[in-house]
């Protein structure tokens, strides 16, 4: 089925096609369905609709000059760019474009790992680099520097950080766009630019001072449609000497607020990597008393429940890197602040390990701590090794043996990195949902939330991203992207914004951040015409429109 | 149902003459390599891990589905000709997306299909 680009006729798209086969070669210019299927976003709540979000070819370069070619080709012919570099954004939109019939520019031939220091902790990559290629590339080298991985290691370096994806290890590095040193960009009239010290010709610290001298744009390439990154630099992790872990737990619902800032401390001191909360009150979904109180956030209840059952309210697993005395020493003093902290409050050993660990160390499933206190630690993301353990998600289970999640979805609010934040944030959210006729799947009031950016927390916003599991029709999809659109809308009025979505939510995401008449929208947008007059590089990417389709701006469904 | 179920089940009855096709001209040592990148870290031997789930996500599925019918490993599969594994690879299949020519070519997916028919015969004795 041919697609047209919007606003292009079927001849002159077939003289840009012509154009960009010249460029990269015909093998390298795909308009076939099958070879298309690929570039759709497989868990698209639109598939097979006819507002799809589906590109109207690929093009495929090979090198910086090629994506300069087809940038120039696609100015001449107005037509729409989408890039992607690994192209496994699942879950939040895959390699599908924010407007149909773009063309994509597939940047995974790109593929090489330009140069990795491991005395000076940096790697320079081009697109196409995964973290699952990069990792063999660092252990076929035996190299001792870490890359902080995301959660699936089919995804890459560069377009995990540019969608500003996050990762587990310690605080600096687990905001991958944030770790991200230096960019080469190709702009979209097609010029080459460099950011930070690689604006200097000869400079010998691209990768070391990202800023270099005057305003850095770099900020506006992550979630956004002002150039095609084409070379990116990241800091590395040194490979520490041991890695110990420990759990804390304190008893009562309340005492959420000083376990938050005792670990906000720590962190902050970067005395531990991601910590990871939850709740030991897992362990009385089945109570009804329990869940009756917990629905109607009755704490009094609940800490009378929870003591009854002698279970803790809250844990938090910490993890140290290091040497084995400065983890043992950070751990002793975790403890020590702890227990002055929060009356109450347990501490238990957990494991303590030379690095690297071995093969049946990082893949041992038993947990060292006593029942009822479950581990949610992955060793081998917390030590830098990519998997796709975690695709069992929207993969078919022994618990939904019939289905996969067709609409496997990511979303997440920013909350306050405090105890008493989050508490109020699982009201708000469990009333919304409930307001709107969603009963969240999961109990609020024992959700915790993620500290996947050091400086702030991300907190689910309820089970809305898997209610299609069971309900897979067209009319099921569309109600929920309307759904959720509703859920954004109502979370806003109350402070919360997302930070990351797929196409299809973009704009209602975007329509959150609207101080002073959406001044930073205005502001993004005017940069956005002056440099992309045509409107070519991603238009609509992280809710930003250039002039010529501005149009289409929330007109997706509605 | 479905359009994909139906190539497939058309290329599976085609299977013998398909095989005989494919087979030669395909490098089985490079296929294991691609499989190895591309393809176990979903689909191997190995258990699920941190997750604490017995196989990965895959495998897993794959026993789920055929329950003991065929086996769960990709590795131990006679009928994944390389017309058949196209199908698969280039269409997606349940939560398995498509991959594309970037990342796997038409000469990847041949070299694949012959590692595994290598594999599968091994596994058989």
């Amino acid at each position: 089925m041919t697609i047209l680009p919007p606003g292009v006729s079927a001849g002159q798209f077939a003289k840009a096609l012509a154009e960009f086969t010249a460029a990269v070669g015909k093998d390298w210019v795909l308009t076939d369905d099958e070879d298309l299927q690929a570039y759709r976003d497989h868990f698209s709540m639109l598939k097979g609709q006819p507002d799809e979000l589906v590109c109207s070819a690929a093009v495929c370069p090979a090198d910086v000059a090629q994506v300069q070619a087809i940038v120039r080709i696609a100015n001449r012919y107005k037509t729409p760019l989408f890039a992607i570099s690994t192209g496994k954004n699942f879950a939040y939109g895959g390699p599908a474009p924010n407007v149909r019939g773009s063309v994509t520019v597939d940047l995974k031939r790109m593929n090489r790992v330009l140069e990795i220091d491991e005395k000076r902790h940096f790697a320079l990559v081009e697109p196409g680099v995964s973290y699952i290629d990069f990792y063999r590339h660092i252990q076929e080298r035996n190299l001792k520097v870490w890359v902080d991985t995301a959660d699936v290691g089919w995804g890459g370096l560069m377009g995990n950080a540019l969608d500003r994806g996050i990762g587990y290890t310690l605080g600096p590095y687990r905001d991958h766009f944030s770790a991200h040193c230096g960019m080469e960009v190709v702009l979209p009239d097609g010029e080459l630019m460099r950011t930070g010290m690689g604006a200097l010709p000869g400079s010998h610290a691209w990768q070391e001072y990202r800023h270099g001298f005057g305003p850095d744009p770099a900020g506006l390439f992550a979630q956004g449609g002002f150039g095609i990154v084409v070379k990116m630099g990241f800091r590395l992790m040194p490979q520490p000497e041991h890695w110990r872990t420990g759990l804390i737990t304190v008893p009562k619902r309340r005492d959420f607020i000083a376990l938050v800032d005792t670990v906000n401390y720590l962190t902050d001191l970067f005395i531990i990597g991601e910590p990871l909360y939850g709740s030991p009150l897992r362990n009385l979904r089945s109570d009804a008393e329990f869940v009756k109180a917990a629905e109607a956030f009755d704490e009094a209840a609940m800490d009378r429940i929870a003591a009854s059952h002698n279970l803790h309210s809250w844990q938090v697993e910490l993890q140290f890197y290091g040497s084995e005395k400065t983890t043992l020493a950070n751990w002793e003093w975790a403890k020590e602040l702890m227990l002055r902290n929060i009356p109450g409050a347990q501490c238990f050993e957990g494991e303590s390990l030379p690095v690297p660990v071995t093969a049946e160390q990082i893949e041992r499933t038993t947990r060292p701590y006593p029942a009822p206190y479950a581990s949610q630690m992955r060793r081998n993301i917390m030590h830098g090794v990519p998997k796709l353990y975690v695709w069992w998600m929207p993969s078919r289970t022994d618990e939904f043996p019939d289905s996969w999640n067709e609409s496997h979805l990511g979303l997440f609010s920013v909350v306050a990195r405090s105890g008493a934040a989050v508490l109020q944030a699982q009201q708000d959210f469990d009333r919304i949902a409930r307001e709107l006729g969603n009963k969240p799947a999961n109990l609020s009031a024992i959700s915790t939330p993620v500290n996947w950016y050091q400086s702030v927390f991300l907190l689910g916003n309820g089970a809305f991203g898997s209610n299609t599991r069971n309900d897979t029709s067209p009319e099921a999809k569309i109600a929920q992207v309307k759904l959720l659109r509703e859920v954004l809308r109502r979370n806003a009025a109350l402070g919360y914004g997302d930070y990351r979505a797929p196409p299809v939510l973009q704009d209602a995401v975007a329509d959150q951040y609207s101080f002073n008449n959406f001044a930073l929208r205005r502001f993004n947008e005017r940069l956005k015409d002056a440099i992309d007059p045509n409107g070519i590089i991603l238009p609509g990417r992280g809710g930003v429109w250039p002039r010529a389709l501005r149009a289409l701006r929330g007109a997706l469904r509605k | 149902m479905n359009k994909l179920t139906v190539v497939v089940a058309v290329l599976a009855a085609a299977l013998p003459l398909l095989l005989s096709a494919a087979e030669p001209v395909a490098d089985a040592a490079a296929g294991k390599q691609v499989f190895q990148l591309r393809c176990a870290p979903c689909h191997g031997a190995g258990r699920g891990g941190d997750p604490g789930r017995e196989m990965l996500p895959g495998t897993d599925a794959l026993r789920i589905k055929y329950k003991g019918a065929l086996p769960a490993l990709l590795e131990q599969r006679s009928d994944l000709p390389e017309p058949v594994l196209r199908v698969y690879l280039r269409h997606g299949s349940w939560s398995m997306p498509a991959f594309r020519k970037t990342e796997l070519s038409d000469v990847d997916i041949a070299n694949i299909a012959a590692y595994l028919a290598l594999s599968a015969r091994s596994s058989a004795h």
